[in-house]
């Protein structure tokens, strides 16, 4: 029974790595944007509704009808008035310039905030547990397994249902073409970045409730996000799912052998896929 | 009625000159050719026009007014729509899903989806596949269909018949004459002269980005025309 547990934790571990990757995956697969400040904004979010419950004494989850709305808008205009100037070049200059929002985020979030940890509350739900004989899920891990599955599903109706996931999807192909439809890319790729942004900003609030972040705490989020995007394959988004859920239960089982085997693991799951299927278990983006 | 005309039209890639002064008019309904050998600048010129290149503002009129700053996008609102060379259907679309994306210059007329497959039946039964599954002429028909659902005024033909056998480069030119029934107007650009000169009533020849000779169709001198496709001006013989 303890193994089903194991396994049971590890596979909603990895809804929030889905949530993580659900961001970067979008930027990479309509703009091939490398979006090394992923982890950052990750946790600029938390902080955005750090603040938002300080001053509204809103709980955390009602802080993302604020939250959210202002991720939305801090990545259409970093978009718009950064990121687009940088896609013509190949993907160096994007690697550079979000390196460099990255190092910006997180020396204004120390600045502002000191190297403390903080954590967003949101009371009993954190600690209530589900029990069926000796099996226990945590409440909050179901919960956030099911918005990680929820937002994908959502993602992929926008994507294959709707007349701007059409226009995703052609700006992905071939850019210069969809130009020529009628299609503002630079626009697109605004509203894209401001989406990928809610969803990034939804993965740093769900992940402020259950652990704690400090201005420096985005660059593991970025590597495990970047993690989930490989393992699942480029520009699927339920390969994405399944990566994180890779993750997850690389990270638990290894952890029931030994704690300090849980992140190790995790890697080595990574680099064993990595050799094995290099594009990821179920690539569909082409280049 | 005019309703585009390039003045001194000239256009770079880098520091390489492909254009030099085009000067050329299309009237409101002809179907007007624009012939040449590989590489005479015929691509470039549409590609000009449909404002993929960067050109003065005042060197291509439309409708009377300068569009020669204008980006694609805005220019294919105004009513200027390409089929490009090679036919750049959007591989992990749909053949219908290819054709909506059409809509997107947000134009109203008389192309929709059902006028499309009227006009290419066979697309109607593709409509659920993958672009890159058709054949040749079964994507150049919905690259056609993709230009046609933006409701142009101008519809910009690059090499239609590029790679496609005799038999489906018929099909494919019959279906112009719908198209200018409707009342666009037509500028083709093709290596293949015959096709070219049957389809149009008038035509321009390029020859190394420059206007070699221009005539309506139906008094051209072959001779004329040969000469001034492969540049033999002022050459004995």
């Amino acid at each position: 029974m303890t193994w089903v547990n194991i396994i049971v934790q590890g596979a909603l571990l990895g809804g929030f790595y889905a949530l993580f990757a659900i961001g970067l995956s979008m930027s990479f697969g309509i703009m091939r944007l490398v979006n090394i400040a992923h982890g950052d904004l990750i946790v600029l979010s938390a902080y955005v509704a750090l603040v938002a419950t300080w001053y509204t004494g809103l709980d955390p989850f009602l802080s993302l009808v604020i939250v959210l709305p202002v991720m939305f808008a801090v990545g259409y205009l970093l978009q718009r008035g950064v990121l687009n100037q940088t896609l013509s070049g190949g993907l160096l200059p994007p690697l550079l310039v979000t390196f460099g929002i990255s190092i910006i985020i997180q020396n204004a979030l120390l600045q502002g905030f000191g190297a403390y940890d903080h954590r967003l509350q949101e009371g009993s739900i954190e600690t209530a547990s589900l029990q069926a004989g000796d099996f226990f899920v945590g409440v909050y891990p179901l919960l956030v397994f099911a918005v990680a599955v929820a937002c994908i599903a959502g993602l992929q109706f926008l994507f294959y249902r709707t007349r701007l996931g059409r226009a995703f999807r052609a700006v992905s192909d071939d850019s210069d073409t969809a130009e020529l439809m009628g299609i503002d890319n630079r626009k697109l790729y605004a509203v894209a970045f401001g989406i990928a942004m809610i969803f990034t900003a939804l993965a740093g609030v769900l992940f402020g409730i259950r652990t704690i972040f400090a201005p420096l705490s985005g660059p593991i989020r970025l590597i495990l996000a970047f993690e989930a995007v490989i393992i699942g394959g480029l520009g699927s988004m339920w390969g994405t799912l399944i990566g994180g859920v890779v993750l997850g239960l690389a990270q638990a089982i290894g952890a029931a052998f030994d704690p300090t085997w849980q992140i190790l693991a995790g890697h080595l799951a990574f680099l064993a896929i990595l050799i094995v299927r290099p594009s990821g278990l179920f690539p569909r983006t082409r280049d | 009625m005019t309703l585009l005309q390039t003045q001194n039209l000239s256009a770079f890639y880098g520091d390489f000159q492909a254009l030099f002064d085009i000067n050329v008019t299309v009237e409101q309904g002809e179907t007007v050719a624009v012939i040449g050998a590989n590489g005479a600048g015929k691509t470039t010129f549409l590609r000009a026009l449909a404002g993929s290149l960067i050109t003065p503002p005042q060197s291509i009129v439309f409708d009377g007014q300068p569009i020669g700053h204008k980006t694609p996008h805005e220019i294919v609102r105004l009513g200027i729509a390409l089929v490009p060379e090679g036919r750049k259907l959007f591989p992990s679309l749909s053949v219908e899903e290819n054709l909506l994306l059409g809509t997107h210059s947000e134009r109203r007329g008389p192309w929709n989806l059902e006028r499309i497959y009227r006009l290419f039946p066979r697309l109607h039964e593709l409509r659920r596949l993958p672009a890159p599954s058709l054949s040749g002429g079964q994507q150049q028909m919905a690259a056609v269909g993709r230009a046609l659902m933006s409701n142009p005024r101008l519809l910009l033909c690059d090499e239609l018949s590029l790679g496609l056998a005799p038999v489906v480069i018929r099909d494919i030119y019959a279906t112009l004459g719908t198209i200018t029934a409707e009342g666009t107007t037509i500028v083709v650009v093709e290596q293949d002269i015959n096709r070219a000169l049957d389809a149009s009533s008038r035509f321009y020849c390029l020859q190394e980005g420059r206007l070699a000779l221009t005539a309506p169709t139906k008094d051209f001198n072959r001779a004329a025309i040969t000469a001034a496709y492969f540049g033999l001006q002022g050459r004995a013989g």
